[in-house]
């Protein structure tokens, strides 16, 4: 099991952030991505293993500054 | 310096020699530098490639004196007249990741102040590649008018912050007391995590 902005989620093995961000609904252009605390690159979502019990934080990044 | 005698205790002495970048000196970056320099950080450094007009005048820190001054210039003229003795590094350019590096590599923290959210994904992603070991602080979601109780810090990584409501868009237009709100609560985060021994 992992948790996605709080939200369990089940966890399989060689689960990567790209599935995560996919199966938890979030398909925002815009969006940054912690997995226990630690920042994953776009790039790397697709590669980036999602290890049992994660902690994975997903932020959609708005306009205005 | 009596500017500072009412400082929370210890807090000038610990931020004296500490060094902030500001990414982006509008209604965000413009708001956090001038609660930075009165709390006593030491330096600056602002990076923005923009000029002030009218319209920022609802929002920025910012008077109808500067209209048409580019913006870094404008605001380390008023930083500098609150405290004559805050360093100031000034960069009139546009921050593209090649740069973000570059520029902001001297700094202990950044404050992320950008407008738009593609610029605030890459600035990010730049940061946290050059610099894992180093402070973020993001606003996200500041538009609108009222809803204070909406206004929040999330940490959602060992050096990554967002403060804001998280949601609203431009499209609810964007007012003063807000704006400088979540910019306030960036440069209060800033402190406190300069402040750490």
């Amino acid at each position: 099991m992992i948790e996605v902005n709080g939200r369990k989620l089940s966890w399989r093995r060689g689960l990567t952030v790209s599935d995560v961000l996919a199966e938890a609904g979030y398909d925002f252009a815009h969006i940054t991505v912690t997995v226990n605390g630690v920042f994953v690159a776009p790039d790397d979502f697709g590669a980036a293993n999602v290890p049992d019990g994660a902690d994975v934080k997903a932020i959609h990044l708005h306009h205005g500054g | 310096m009596a500017i500072f005698a009412r400082n929370v205790p210890g807090m000038t002495e610990a931020l004296r020699r500490r060094v902030v970048g500001v990414a982006g000196c509008g209604g965000l970056g413009s708001n956090a530098a001038v609660a930075l320099v009165r709390a006593g950080v030491g330096e600056l450094i602002l990076a923005d490639f923009d000029v002030v007009e009218e319209s920022n005048l609802n929002r920025q820190a910012y008077e109808r004196p500067d209209i048409g001054a580019e913006k870094v210039r404008a605001l380390a003229r008023h930083l500098r007249a609150i405290n004559p003795a805050v360093r100031i590094s000034e960069h009139v350019c546009r921050i593209v990741p090649g740069n973000v590096a570059e520029l902001f590599g001297r700094a202990d923290l950044l404050i992320e102040a950008f407008d738009q959210a593609d610029a605030k994904k890459w600035l990010i992603e730049s940061w946290c590649r050059a610099f894992p070991g180093k402070d973020i602080i993001c606003g996200n979601g500041l538009s609108g008018c009222g809803r204070t109780e909406d206004l929040k810090v999330v940490q959602v990584g060992a050096h990554l912050w967002f403060c804001g409501d998280g949601g609203s868009e431009l499209s609810l237009g964007l007012c003063s007391a807000r704006v400088a709100i979540v910019a306030n609560m960036q440069a209060n985060l800033a402190i406190e995590r300069l402040m750490r021994p």
